[in-house]
């Protein structure tokens, strides 16, 4: 049965007929066509769909795209603002936290989450932040160097 | 013509030049593609490890409104594999089912919810064959064979003596021998299978999007399998999330994928689950090694044994070249004078294993160095120490064959001596802690290709035009690598050109050249040296247009960056863009190509299974690893790992750097935790999925601190080598090393979890006890 859903993606309300078991990871890749946020997996094992409900990361192939009414969803596609990266874009792009950059824009956006909630995280918040987000390229030492890059930006910003 | 390079093209950190991509989302991999009016793709696995194929009933399936188009092993009697000799695979099965989880089945629908439905209607009939999922049980006398042209289940044996073997221990003070077991491992790309496969029915032609390393072999195979010409089929292979090896051959899905299209007359998206990444596998194979050394009681290697055994799997896949390498690789490292290998590599029922990063070295180099160290301990020498005293010095030709042309690894040992403190702490750190050493190397490519038809063995196409740019056209596959990065690098390096000034296009057979693709640390070598002789090639025409221009002699023109100016000349000259219109002018758009072929006296020996291990440059690494093990539950944390790897010469060192930290961390997951299980009974993948297979978080991955070690190799690209999978095979030893350094206790296995770790801590102090006892009575 499909439901009307309301909700705000990326700084703009959307009013889309969903099915109501319909995943947010799907919603945001097929409804919505923003095929930046990944599947990696056949759910809750890899964190590559991990976009931000209400600044709170969340896992969007757990999440039933209806349970987001009226909540603001973010995805990597909206933090880069007026033609500029956002801090942890350019990070993971400058430090090469990103590889083949499949868990990208998940890591990304756990990241986001972490930095608005503490500004100024230690490694320790940076790797519990990003715990549950697998990346097989890296070894997560350039993610971490990103991740701290983009928070020393945001306190010269 | 002189050229000066102001450039900082190569040598300086660059971050990747589709990086933007990646961290906006914007990057579209395979199943980001727009699929509108894609039929969905599904796959039917055998539910059986060994049985004969009685009958597959498709009728209730292709009977439910909605499914498009039904494929079964009837449709498709062309075997496929990567090894010419060794194609014993079909992506449908025929007649007989080797593991659980193979395709025998694939159907299109018009949804996810109808392929699903017509999936549980496809029935199948089988009469069960016994199924061996250990080596032991597969080379049991009474045991039937998987492969019926491979009697007692052994797909190849290898054979080998360089030296005298005998002579060697007769002059050793020790000899040792001991054994070892690695688990099997697999890859775990981040992106799952994905393929899209159009079919134009009016002409006959495919078109396959697909997340391969290797787009050109799967090119060869879709052919082969569809029996199409390949003129008829193109492939184009999108951004890509990760490889590993997974993806170095072609995969029965891609064909799956080109069957069901066909059969559709349209459009098939195939997208594979986690699980199913599990089965189609081509990982690293379970191993059981029995290594024996001679040495001088100073440390000198007189003679080593070495035999391998690994499980295969079901099917050939790369298997021979993985039981070659495992000999071909205990050269090229150290000076030893003899060596024997007896390699076997047995067929199972289970998925079939594959090339893995640090193909068919990593269990065996693992053994090594952890021998090495054993047999300092017993010689009362430095583990560092030891090594320089067997240590190579090129250029030579190994007693196997191989070319040894620059080899850093005394460079690589300096620095993780100074960098980890290693002469102050090593023995002398508390209780439970402890330093280890290991150290490995590795192929820049392998001299001769899986196709022995004497083409190249890579190409690049330049193509300059009248906006002033230069496209780099290139089949070298980008799998996250940075291989794209590195071509433009080059480019530019040559041509004194900007970045921006470039564009890259890579891996659409129709537009770009063919390439062999992303596997055996190839591509920066290979592609590298390509690249540059396509952009000099370039440059070459460019200054003859500019003497033209100028009205000097072409031996006159001096290129400063990307200026031109003749003999004397202090005014402006000319730049890029005038030198480019000028050279435009009379010849419309510019195309021009460089090539690279290995020499002869490069490609090996001519022994059987020479062929494997002969390659232009070797790189070479040491890795320190310091752990902590605790004492009551045997787990181990990794506190921090030094790594120096001799890439020749790093064209990006930004590159270098991740690549060697990515793989030192995956030879991580192996040494600790990473372990593919099967069911014992019922050969059933146990934890085929990213949680219970442990793939290390962020939470337990250590800082891993790289050393660049230039050797600037006479042959590479600006003196570059390979420069990352030398390092993961180092990491394994240095870990068991280590942890011999902190508990005095060898575990020659992997995984080295909590669990094994501590089975055998309880034995080393139950047989301490004893001996104690002993000494009492």
């Amino acid at each position: 049965m499909k439901v009307i859903l309301c909700l705000n993606l990326n700084g703009r309300a959307r009013e889309d007929a969903v099915a109501d078991n319909m995943l947010l990871l799907d919603y945001i890749r097929e409804i919505a066509g923003l095929t930046g946020t990944k599947q990696g997996c056949d759910g809750g094992e890899c964190g590559a769909c991990t976009v931000l409900v209400d600044n709170v990361p969340r896992l969007s192939c757990l999440t039933v795209a209806r349970s987001c009414e009226g909540r603001r969803i973010e995805t990597v596609e909206g933090l880069g603002q007026n033609g500029r990266l956002s801090p942890l874009q350019q990070g993971f792009h400058e430090k090469l936290g990103a590889q083949c950059g499949f868990c990208t824009p998940g890591m990304i956006m756990a990241a986001e989450g972490l930095l608005r909630r503490n500004p100024d995280p230690g490694d320790e918040d940076i790797r519990e932040a990003l715990g549950g987000n697998i990346c097989r390229c890296t070894g997560y030492v350039k993610i971490i160097e990103s991740v701290r890059y983009a928070a020393e930006c945001g306190k010269t910003a | 013509m002189n050229i000066s390079r102001p450039s900082t093209a190569i040598g300086t950190p660059t971050p990747l030049i589709d990086g933007i991509e990646k961290v906006t989302g914007r990057a579209e991999y395979t199943a980001d593609l727009a699929t509108a009016g894609a039929l969905v793709g599904r796959i039917y696995r055998s539910p059986h490890s060994h049985a004969e194929i009685v009958i597959v009933d498709t009728s209730a399936a292709q009977a439910l409104p909605g499914v498009i188009a039904v494929v079964t092993g009837e449709d498709c009697d062309e075997s496929f594999g990567v090894l010419p000799i060794a194609r014993n695979e079909f992506p449908l099965a025929r007649d007989r089912v080797r593991y659980r989880g193979e395709p025998v089945a694939a159907l299109a629908a018009v949804d996810e919810v109808t392929a699903e439905a017509a999936l549980k209607l496809i029935r199948m009939e089988v009469r069960a064959l016994p199924a061996y999922y250990k080596i032991a049980d597969a080379r049991r006398p009474e045991a039937i064979s998987i492969h019926e042209e491979k009697p007692g289940n052994l797909e190849r044996d290898v054979h080998s003596e360089f030296g005298d073997v005998e002579l060697g221990f007769g002059e050793a003070d020790i000899v040792r021998e001991e054994s070892y077991h690695c688990a099997e491992v697999t890859h775990v790309p981040m992106e799952p299978n994905v393929s899209l496969a159009e079919y134009d029915p009016e002409r006959g032609r495919l078109t396959l999007h697909t997340c391969t390393q290797v787009p050109y072999y799967v090119h060869i195979m879709v052919a082969k399998c569809l029996k199409l010409d390949k003129a008829r089929i193109r492939v184009i292979k999108p951004f890509v999330g990760g490889g590993f090896g997974h993806r170095s051959e072609a995969l029965n899905f891609e064909i799956i994928a080109s069957l069901l299209a066909r059969s559709a007359g349209g459009r098939v998206k195939l997208y594979l689950s986690r699980e199913e990444a599990f089965l189609t596998h081509r990982g690293r194979p379970q191993t059981d090694i029995r290594l024996k050394l001679g040495m001088k009681k100073d440390g000198r290697i007189t003679a080593c044994t070495c035999e391998v055994m690994q499980a295969g799997g079901a099917h050939a896949g790369y298997g021979v070249v993985t039981i070659l390498y495992s000999g071909a690789l205990l050269n090229a490292i150290y000076d030893i004078p003899a060596v024997r290998y007896d390699g076997y590599r047995v067929y199972t029922n289970t998925p079939p294993c594959g090339a893995m990063r640090g193909h068919g070295t990593v269990d065996v180099r693992f053994a090594f160095e952890s021998l090495l160290d054993a047999m300092a301990a017993d010689l009362s020498l430095d583990p560092i120490q030891l090594r320089r005293t067997n240590q190579l010095t090129p250029p030579l030709r190994t007693i196997n064959d191989l070319m040894v042309t620059s080899c850093g690894l005394p460079q690589c040992l300096d620095w993780v001596e100074r960098e980890s403190g290693w002469k102050k702490r090593r023995g002398r750190l508390p209780p439970g802690r402890g330093l280890g050493l290991g150290c490995a190397h590795y192929i820049s490519g392998a001299a001769k290709p899986v196709n022995w038809t004497g083409e190249p063995h890579a190409v690049v196409n330049l193509k300059l035009d009248f906006d002033g740019a230069v496209t780099v056209l290139t089949g070298a596959a980008d799998i996250g690598q940075g291989s794209t990065t590195v071509c433009a690098q080059v480019v530019s390096e040559v041509l004194g050109i900007g970045l921006e000034r470039l564009r890259v296009v890579a891996n659409d057979s129709a537009v770009t050249p063919k390439d062999n693709g992303s596997y055996s640390s190839r591509v920066t070598y290979m592609v590298g040296n390509a690249a540059i002789e396509a952009a000099r090639n370039l440059r070459g025409i460019l200054v003859e247009a500019a003497a033209r221009k100028l009205e000097v002699v072409p031996e006159d023109i001096t290129v400063q960056g990307d200026i031109y100016r003749g003999a004397g000349d202090q005014g402006p000259g000319l730049n890029f863009e005038e030198v480019a219109k000028e050279a435009l002018t009379d010849s419309g758009t510019i195309t021009v190509k460089g090539t690279y072929t290995v020499p002869r006296e490069f490609q090996g020996g001519k022994y059987r299974g020479a062929g494997v291990g002969p390659s232009m440059g070797f790189s070479y690494s040491a890795c320190v690893v310091e752990v902590v093990v605790d004492e009551h539950t045997g787990q181990i944390n990794v506190d921090r790992v030094w790594v120096a790897h001799d890439c020749g010469f790093a064209i990006n060192p930004l590159a270098v750097e991740g690549q060697v930290q990515g793989a030192v961390w995956m030879g991580l997951g192996q040494a600790l935790s990473e372990e593919t299980r099967y069911d014992a009974k019922s050969g059933l993948p146990l934890g085929a999925n990213m949680l219970d297979y442990r793939v290390p978080s962020i939470a337990e991955s250590p800082p891993i601190e790289v050393g660049i070690v230039e050797s600037m190799d006479p042959n590479g690209p600006f003196g570059a080598k390979e420069a990352s999978e030398g390092s993961l095979a180092a990491v394994l030893p240095a870990l068991a090393n280590a942890v011999f350094d902190a508990v005095g206790l060898r575990v020659n296995a992997t995984p080295m979890n909590a669990e094994r770790v501590l089975d055998a801590m309880i034995r080393k102090a139950r047989e301490d006890r004893r001996a104690a006892d002993k000494e009492v009575a």
